[in-house]
């Protein structure tokens, strides 16, 4: 997956102005920012559905894995439209769509946060020791993201899940094994030029060791970007998950996940249309709510990028 | 006062370049300290006095020679055995924007000696940071804040703060004014002269510009290309310059009075400073000496006294200048006789 | 720059090794059935072991792997288990499908992104410039197989519908069936990929291009009185797709195998597809002979991406 995403340059020294660190200031700004704040209450609204997946089924009355073959299906055993009983429609096997897909939040978001936070820490720490200790430990690290980088990975994450089987478990490692690779590069680059900034001279003449001076000077200078850079991975993460799914190597059955649904649905689009629609706009959205928000936030923290 | 507390001995530090030549940074260099003195060190920009002071502050390894910090050696000691030796020696930065760090505040860059040494933590910590930035003219109030919202002295204030947290020895200040306006340089100078008289400090005060130097310094080094070329006492230096390279530098400052400024002598030295990865042979100013002779060429002037009776006043020059003696008229002569 | 070269290349060959490595392992730390598989259900010990044994399975993995090793310098990938083909034969069947779909979308993203972003960067902050960036997000957004999924249901099963059968369901055509139906096969590939990657570019052209317009030779070409649609194209754009090719590059050489879900989608047997069924036989030299030749397109055209970085910019220096 290519990530469009941009590097934002840290390194900038924000203008002298009172009383704000750079990081409330970014903030300021980012809530002035009307799309990514519809964006943010977007996701918040999707979060919800995921927290309320329970009350869905309490209201409809219908659990998720459910299969209503009498009053969910057509005679011609056909996926039924939306209607008074079933809001969104039901499925191939006569499930509600509209809590399947409520429940099929819970693994997007759980997946997307999961296996980001993954990513963004062995990526962070990895780019990190090789930014900052350089010699034999940036050689083999810097090869190991060439490696990670050069694997077509979408063929790699399918081999292994159907090596090991598919599970929430294998999704979340195999993403954030591959992922990891573009944010470490991403820190070591900034490293490699933080470490030759005065600051970290002053911090060894006073005495300061590696440890200290990699988490408390460096680090604190990279994190801007990786805010930035993981605010857009979440979306990226939602969608290998749901392509995984797609193809067959998401969940197991009947466990209800959007991507799962939307493959149970190619072979119905011709007659149900609700059965892939509703799946793939719920899929569409959050990850359209997730790049606009991380737009926002990275014109937030990288003002340059929205001045002419 | 004649207690050594830093000795240099020899001291050479080489960076290689990317095209497998070495430059030669530091070439030889030997000097003392003395306890409670101020050293000057002066020379144009890319002379070595930088990495020379990194090599004082055992920021750098040197490549050969050492560096004797209260008679125990220091320029082998590893990062770990040296950290207990940092609360002694200080460094303050040339670049008040670039040595803090632009995302922490200043209340914890300032503590980071107390933080690093484990020597007050919480409440104590801030108290003391606080004690220190109002020491040198910070408002304790803006603990808080973040570097971007100090001005470049303030900036330089804060540097200070943190070299003077743990009441050092050893105070090395790299061209610490050089990157302010010429009205600020003028309070921090004074800053750290209050503080030296304060806390019995001894400072090496690296500059290129000898008037700064000549302001705070007990004694003054003159570098070129590496090396030391003159060190003598300040008024010594000023008043009876031995090496053409230093009376070079010194006509080169402005005089308040246009009188004397129009009997001066004016010497321009010719050509560009020549480059490290190859210095000139024999004595390194030959190329651009007026008064170069040709066994100049070959033989590598020692830093010696230059009069017997005045051991504290060692040039590097085979023909070191009289007093009095005009230098704007003299020709190179590099013809073998 | 000969240096540099032989230093990429080498790179890039440890590289290539490290992930054959890395599959080999993978597969052999899995159980296999494949002798099972081929022996059928009245497959006795005997045959299992037989077909074992011609496989070369019952080797210890390090001797199976020096071997495939020893073959894949010589070019020789092996065989697959079922049909007893030559893998780089399989290669090359799949690979004119994936090229043709990679570089025709190539052509479309790229005129789609570096148009947008161009107008985008020349018209800061217009409802044009915020359109098309929203457009551009939009599409990046989607999940491909859902972008594919979409295309085909209006523009093959709508269309069809209603009488206008321009594109088929799926499957592909070669060229040498003639280039109209090879053409009307990969179109909706195309448009669906694309769309997909336009975004990168759009974003990638407007924050270059906004960066050179603001360069002080631009506002002197103005001064001088040239032309402001000179001024873009032929001042502007020239140094602003320096860092359009480059991720154009390393795009194109990531899509060798990558491009699987729109394979999957479309019924394309390219080498996405070729590689998931083979997954799914756990068909292992097939495997591992895609997994290798991907990973080498990404190394090559990552290289190449760093010589021509180096001729574009002079001031790349290189060592």
């Amino acid at each position: 997956m290519t990530a469009a995403i941009e590097m934002v340059d840290v390194l900038e020294e924000p203008k002298a102005i009172e009383g704000r660190s750079p990081f409330s200031l970014a903030l300021r700004r980012l809530r002035k920012d009307k799309v990514a704040m519809i964006s943010l209450a977007v996701i918040v609204l999707i979060v919800l559905m995921a927290i309320l997946a329970p009350v869905f089924a309490a209201v409809t009355g219908h659990p998720p894995n459910e299969q209503y073959r009498d009053l969910g299906l057509t005679p011609d055993g056909l996926p039924r439209g939306p209607n008074g009983t079933f809001w969104l429609g039901t499925d191939d096997l006569g499930r509600d769509v509209l809590v399947r897909i409520a429940y099929g939040a819970r693994i997007s978001l759980l997946v997307g946060v999961i296996a980001t936070a993954i990513t963004v820490v062995i990526g962070v720490v990895l780019g990190l020791a090789a930014g900052f200790l350089g010699g034999i430990t940036d050689t083999i690290l810097a090869r190991l993201i060439d490696v990670v980088l050069s694997v077509p990975f979408l063929l790699v994450a399918i081999a292994l899940v159907s090596v090991t089987g598919p599970s929430l478990t294998v999704t979340v490692l195999v993403i954030g094994c591959f992922s990891w690779a573009s944010v470490a590069r991403i820190v070591r680059g900034q490293v490699l030029s933080l470490r030759e900034r005065e600051f970290v001279e002053a911090a060894r003449s006073l005495g300061a060791g590696d440890r200290r001076i990699m988490f408390v000077d460096v680090l604190p200078n990279v994190i801007a970007p990786v805010i930035v850079y993981t605010t857009l991975l979440i979306p990226v993460v939602i969608v290998t998950q749901a392509t995984l799914s797609f193809l067959g190597l998401g969940l197991p059955p009947p466990t209800p996940d959007w991507g799962g649904m939307i493959s149970e649905s190619q072979n119905y689009y011709t007659t149900a249309w609700w059965f892939i629609l509703f799946p793939g706009l719920a899929l569409l959205v959050t990850t359209l709510a997730f790049n606009l928000f991380g737009d926002g936030v990275r014109d937030a923290f990288d003002p340059r990028a929205d001045r002419t | 006062m004649n207690d050594v507390l830093l000795k240099v001995d020899d001291v050479r530090k080489e960076f290689p370049t990317h095209s497998k030549e070495v430059v030669q940074a530091v070439a030889g260099v030997s000097l003392e300290v003395h306890k409670g003195e101020t050293l000057g060190l002066v020379g144009e920009t890319g002379c070595g006095k930088s990495s020379l002071a990194r090599c004082m502050a055992h920021l750098y390894d040197v490549t050969s020679g050492s560096v004797w910090f209260e008679g125990h050696e220091i320029s082998k000691l590893s990062r770990k055995a040296m950290r207990p030796l940092r609360r002694d020696v200080q460094v303050i930065f040339q670049d008040p924007y670039g040595s803090l760090n632009p995302r922490r505040r200043v209340g914890s860059i300032i503590g980071d000696p107390f933080a690093i040494h484990n020597i007050a933590s919480g409440n104590e910590r801030k108290k003391k940071v606080q004690e220190l930035m109002e020491l040198v003219g910070l408002n304790p109030e803006h603990y808080n804040r973040f570097p971007a919202e100090f001005s470049g002295g303030q900036r330089q204030r804060i540097g200070v703060a943190r070299a003077l947290a743990l009441r050092p020895k050893l105070v090395i200040c790299d061209e610490p004014v050089s990157a302010l306006d010429v009205s600020i340089q003028a309070q921090i100078i004074n800053l750290l002269s209050d503080l030296q008289r304060e806390f019995d400090l001894t400072y090496v005060f690296i500059s290129h510009d000898l008037s700064v130097v000549r302001h705070v310094s007990d004694r003054i080094a003159v570098m070129y290309l590496g090396k030391i070329v003159e060190l003598a006492p300040t008024s010594e230096l000023f008043g009876q310059t031995r090496h053409p390279y230093t009376r070079a530098l010194l006509s080169a400052l402005p005089v308040a009075d246009p009188d004397t400024a129009d009997s001066r002598q004016q010497i321009i030295l010719g050509g560009d400073i020549p480059a490290a990865t190859n210095p000139p042979t024999g004595c390194r100013f030959h190329t651009r000496c007026p008064k170069a002779r040709l066994d100049c060429t070959a033989e590598e002037p020692a830093l010696e006294p230059v009069l017997d009776d005045k051991p504290d006043h060692r040039a590097a020059c085979l023909y070191p200048l009289t007093v009095g003696e005009d230098l704007s008229t003299a020709v190179p002569d590099l013809k073998a006789s | 720059m000969a240096m540099f070269l032989i230093r990429r290349i080498g790179h890039g060959i440890l590289v290539l090794w490290l992930i054959s490595v890395a599959v080999f392992a993978l597969f052999f730390v899995a159980p296999s059935n494949v002798a099972q598989t081929l022996a059928g259900r009245q497959g006795t010990p005997e045959t299992i072991a037989l077909i074992k044994h011609r496989l070369g399975l019952d080797l210890p993995v390090w001797q199976q792997y020096l071997h495939f090793l020893g073959n894949a310098v010589k070019g020789d990938l092996g065989y697959d288990y079922y049909h007893q083909v030559p893998v780089t034969h399989i290669i090359g069947q799949a690979l004119p499908i994936t090229v043709s779909l990679a570089l025709g979308a190539a052509v479309l993203w790229l005129a789609l992104g570096v148009f947008n972003g161009v107008i985008s960067a020349t018209h800061p902050r217009s409802l044009a410039d915020r359109g098309l960036t929203l457009f551009a997000l939009f599409f990046y957004s989607f999940p491909s197989f859902l972008l594919g999924l979409l295309l085909l249901y209006f523009l093959y099963f709508r269309l069809t519908l209603s009488g206008f059968g321009w594109f088929p369901a799926g499957g592909y055509s070669p060229l040498a069936g003639g280039i109209g139906p090879w053409f009307q096969h990969l179109l909706l590939p195309w448009i669906a990929l694309a769309l997909l990657l336009a975004a990168t570019y759009t974003r990638l052209t407007r924050g270059s291009m906004l960066d050179v317009l603001g360069e002080d030779y631009i506002r002197t070409a103005r001064s001088k009185g040239i032309r402001e649609s000179r001024v873009v194209v032929v001042h502007g754009l020239r140094s602003a797709l320096t860092p359009v090719v480059t991720q154009f590059g390393i795009d194109l050489g990531q899509l060798i195998g990558g491009v699987v879900v729109t394979e999957t989608v479309f019924s394309l047997p390219g080498l996405g597809q070729t590689a998931v069924t083979a997954i799914n036989q756990q068909d292992l030299p097939v495997i591992i002979g895609i997994v290798l030749f991907a990973s080498a397109a990404v190394v090559v055209a990552n290289i190449l991406v760093d010589i021509g970085y180096a001729v574009l910019d002079p001031r790349v220096r290189l060592h």
